[in-house]
């Protein structure tokens, strides 16, 4: 028995079949990335310019007779965002002061506040908005296209928003005052 | 008297006071016709509810799902039921109020399922392939790799040879 210097014949997969092999492998570790990085990533940072979206108001509900809002047109005024729904008891805690800050600041015409109600049901939510006496403008996140556009952890959180579309604060979590709200809208006021 | 049966109408056709009359006593048999259907059962509200998924509980059908946000959703069924809204209609109305992720199946099935499938076959194609070329000698060699080994002239590792090569 000897050994030869003979290099052995290739054996295996052919050099396409590797390729496709290798592009199938490495496009699903990129989709896995991509997905625990988002998973990761949390709600919209402040700084970010926030995007178009479009909300369908309630029944009963508009903003300057319009009952469809979409944020594009809001340009040149802050925006308080809030996002909540019926069956959010924190979302309660700060129901009144939410309402209360509206009624402050609704006169000024440079504020608007805008409720989203997440994956909620119209009728527990009426009633919610009338328990706590709402009026500023309300709707469905239909298709929770919003929320799934700012990441949102939970309700309630609530995005300030300054008068060039720019997100400068997020409240993860029920306000626990009115001062807590004003806080944050007064410094975009100026 | 007289002049009641002069001032009355004289009914000469029979037939309509008795088609009135069928008509009143059905419609006191039966009852003024419901608005809405008869409640629906919690077994026929599960039916559905276990094909969604609400999007705060993730993993969770709605039909076992313990949350306040389901327990809307369920009585949103029975609602919708109520109403007379089929299957199809409820779960359209929930996939346009909160979005397709609320479906324990994706809507594209044929997209969905094929897609993969086509892939791990492709897949197990290709490991087929690979598997047999390794096995196989390559068309280009002599068939097993070029040692050097020559038949042994040990009449006794001849015939083991012989042997081993005939149970193949």
């Amino acid at each position: 028995m000897t050994e030869t210097s003979i290099p052995a014949p290739r054996r295996g997969v052919p050099i396409w079949a590797q390729i496709i092999v290798w592009v199938f492998l490495v496009g699903l570790l990129v989709i896995v990335a991509l997905g625990l990085r988002r998973a990761q990533q949390g709600t919209v940072q402040p700084g970010q310019v926030i995007e178009n979206f479009t909300l369908p108001l309630y029944s009963g509900y508009d903003l300057g007779g319009k009952n469809e809002i979409h944020l594009e047109d809001l340009r040149g005024k802050v925006v308080v965002l809030n996002f909540w729904a019926s069956w959010c008891k924190p979302c309660e805690q700060e129901a009144a002061e939410m309402q209360q800050a509206w009624t402050e600041y609704e006169p000024t015409g440079q504020v608007v506040f805008l409720g989203v109600d997440y994956v909620d049901t119209e009728p527990e939510a009426r009633v919610y908005l009338k328990k706590f006496g709402i009026t500023y403008p309300n709707g469905p996140d239909l298709a929770t296209h919003i929320s799934q556009y700012f990441r949102i952890k939970g309700v309630p959180e609530t995005y300030f928003i300054d008068k060039d579309g720019v997100l400068k604060y997020v409240q993860v979590g029920p306000f626990s005052s009115i001062d807590q709200i004003r806080a944050q809208i007064d410094p975009l006021l100026k | 008297m007289k002049a009641i049966y002069t001032t009355l109408p004289r009914i000469t056709n029979y037939k309509l006071p008795f088609a009135f009359l069928i008509a009143l006593t059905l419609a006191l048999i039966t009852g003024p016709a419901p608005a809405q259907g008869p409640t629906p059962t919690d077994d026929e509200v599960n039916r559905i509810a276990k094909q969604l998924y609400c999007p705060v509980c993730e993993s969770t059908p709605l039909d076992v799902c313990p949350t306040e946000a389901c327990r809307q959703w369920r009585d949103l069924i029975r609602t919708m039921l109520t109403e007379g809204k089929s299957e199809a209609e409820i779960k359209q109305y929930f996939v346009t109020q909160y979005g397709v992720r609320v479906l324990d199946e994706p809507p594209n099935r044929l997209l969905t399922y094929l897609v993969p499938g086509a892939a791990i076959l492709l897949g197990a194609l290709l490991l087929l392939r690979g598997f047999q070329m390794w096995m196989k000698p390559s068309a280009t060699g002599t068939g097993a790799v070029e040692t050097g080994h020559k038949p042994s002239q040990d009449p006794y590792v001849a015939r083991l040879e012989e042997e081993l090569k005939k149970q193949k």
